[in-house]
């Protein structure tokens, strides 16, 4: 059985964690092809990518099972992280994590580091890590405080209480909560509306946006205005324009 | 005709792109040469006032041709070629702008630390992984890197291969401005541009003194500053630009 599986259709990459008997629990394995996936999906045809999990929810973090018994290092098998961690955030398109049932630990890190998550309402979240005396991991000491505050990510970190979807939505940690019954038509939806939007010129946001959690203001008037220059040279902004002068929905490529 | 670089000239700056792609723009010593050949004949050229050097947008130089290299002697590689060729561009008077986009290691990195400012894109990465074919740099790269981001950044980057992303060589100063990989050329370019239409006189004299700073005690720097300032004082460009300014217009150098 495959770990990860793989769907291209309309521009949207679904990349589904697949070991739903121990809720998608991480393994070196699943983490390479994570990384490969994430690579290929650089590609053109690509515009919106949605990282999901089969079967009761979405991850539950590292595979603590992987290791049982041995004595490994940490730090080397952190490098299996820090490559897909790395490719999801510097991939130029929005990546939507669909978080249903639980995210824990490194699981819910990995959706941290994408770009939207949308929760359906039975969804948990925690971080889990310092129920096993560890510290959070796979990017989340760089991301939570970016979402929720010192203050919050510091409490969320060490008491690793359970998250409900209500409760992350209002933390600012998920985007959306959708009914559970309706979580899979509201991810399609979303993913095609994203999908079917200027995804170069999101990419163009994306890096916009990543490179401001460590610039100054005056940097960052210089950069943008950069990258607004590549965006205006794009196909879609001409598409964009004359579509506003034709009073009609604009047709757009990702180009 | 060259057969490992391709020459341009836009206004008033001439570029050279270093074009062997499938060889990661390898400078082995054939390019080299034409690379020392081509900024000397835009160094001779009136119409020019700085150059670009610049590779594609994935490399930028990956490094010696390490074909090449397994097949020198020590004898052929002591007649000095390369060492000649780097010297070539080192001794050039006009400004020198490397834009970089992709790996610039190993010789590519030498390279564009030889230049007079770096225009990087965001994907544009720096390293010298000499060290891993039992060499170490040997086109500058020990005394330049060291000189520009300091002793101990610049043994982890020899020694242990650690490679400079575009922000850390920003963050160290090793690189001028860090831009979107679709525009790093034309921001060279239009930098090149900005700096070929100053005075020409004053700009060479300007970075001789730069670079000759870094040689210097600061009492002979400030000799050397007040000569070349002399010079340029004594220059009709310089009566040009100040009549210009007082009377609001455009100067027009005649360079000298």
């Amino acid at each position: 059985m495959e770990v990860l599986l793989r769907e291209a259709k309309d521009g949207i990459l679904t990349l589904t964690m697949n070991r739903p008997e121990t809720i998608n629990a991480l393994t070196t394995e699943m983490l390479r092809e994570l990384g490969k996936a994430i690579k290929e999906a650089s590609a053109p045809e690509v515009r919106v990518v949605v990282l999901q999990g089969a079967g009761r929810g979405f991850c539950s973090g590292q595979d603590l099972r992987e290791f049982a018994g041995q004595r490994i290092s940490y730090k080397n098998h952190l490098r299996n992280y820090r490559s897909v961690v790395e490719g999801l955030a510097g991939l130029e398109k929005p990546v939507i994590a669909a978080i249903h049932g639980a995210a824990a630990g490194a699981g819910l890190s990995l959706a941290l580091a994408c770009d939207l998550r949308i929760a359906s309402a039975d969804a948990v979240l925690t971080t889990g890590f310092s129920k096993i005396g560890l510290i959070p991991d796979a990017g989340m000491n760089y991301h939570l405080p970016r979402m929720v505050g010192y203050a919050r990510a510091f409490e969320l970190a060490v008491l690793s209480g359970r998250i409900k979807a209500e409760e992350a939505l209002a933390l600012g940690l998920v985007n959306r909560v959708v009914p559970t019954e309706a979580f899979a038509e509201e991810v399609a939806h979303l993913a095609r509306e994203l999908a079917q939007g200027p995804t170069k010129t999101y990419g163009l946001i994306k890096r916009a946006l990543r490179r401001s959690a460590s610039a100054s203001l005056e940097e960052m008037l210089e950069y943008e205005a950069l990258l607004q220059e590549v965006a205006g040279r794009s196909e879609d902004h001409q598409e964009g324009l004359q579509a506003f002068y034709e009073k009609r929905p604009p047709r757009f490529q990702g180009r | 005709m060259y057969e490992n670089i391709r020459v341009e000239t836009h206004g008033q700056v001439g570029l050279v792109r270093l074009n062997r792609p499938k060889q990661l723009n390898a400078l082995n010593t054939a390019t080299l040469g034409e690379l020392a050949q081509a900024i000397g004949a835009f160094e001779q050229d009136g119409g020019i006032g700085a150059m670009v050097i610049t590779g594609n947008e994935r490399v930028f130089a990956a490094g010696a041709d390490i074909a090449e290299f397994q097949q020198t002697s020590l004898a052929e590689l002591m007649r000095g070629l390369r060492a000649d060729q780097y010297e070539v561009l080192r001794k050039v008077r006009k400004p020198l702008i490397a834009a970089v986009s992709g790996y610039a290691y190993g010789g590519g990195c030498e390279l564009a630390m030889l230049c007079d400012l770096i225009v990087a894109s965001d994907t544009a990465r720096f390293a010298q992984p000499e060290i891993n074919l039992g060499i170490i740099p040997g086109g500058g790269g020990t005394q330049r890197l060291t000189r520009q981001v300091g002793k101990y950044l610049a043994m982890e980057v020899i020694l242990a291969g650690r490679v400079l992303s575009a922000w850390e060589a920003l963050q160290h100063g090793l690189v001028n401005r860090v831009v979107p990989v679709e525009l790093y050329l034309e921001e060279a370019l239009e930098l090149a541009q900005t700096i070929a239409e100053r005075a020409p006189l004053a700009a060479r004299l300007a970075k001789d003194a730069i670079n000759r700073a870094q040689d210097m005690s600061l009492e002979h720097g400030l000799g050397l500053e007040r000569s070349n300032f002399l010079i340029a004082f004594g220059s009709e460009d310089k009566q040009e630009g100040t009549s210009a300014f007082l009377e609001k217009r455009k100067p027009q150098w005649k360079g000298r």
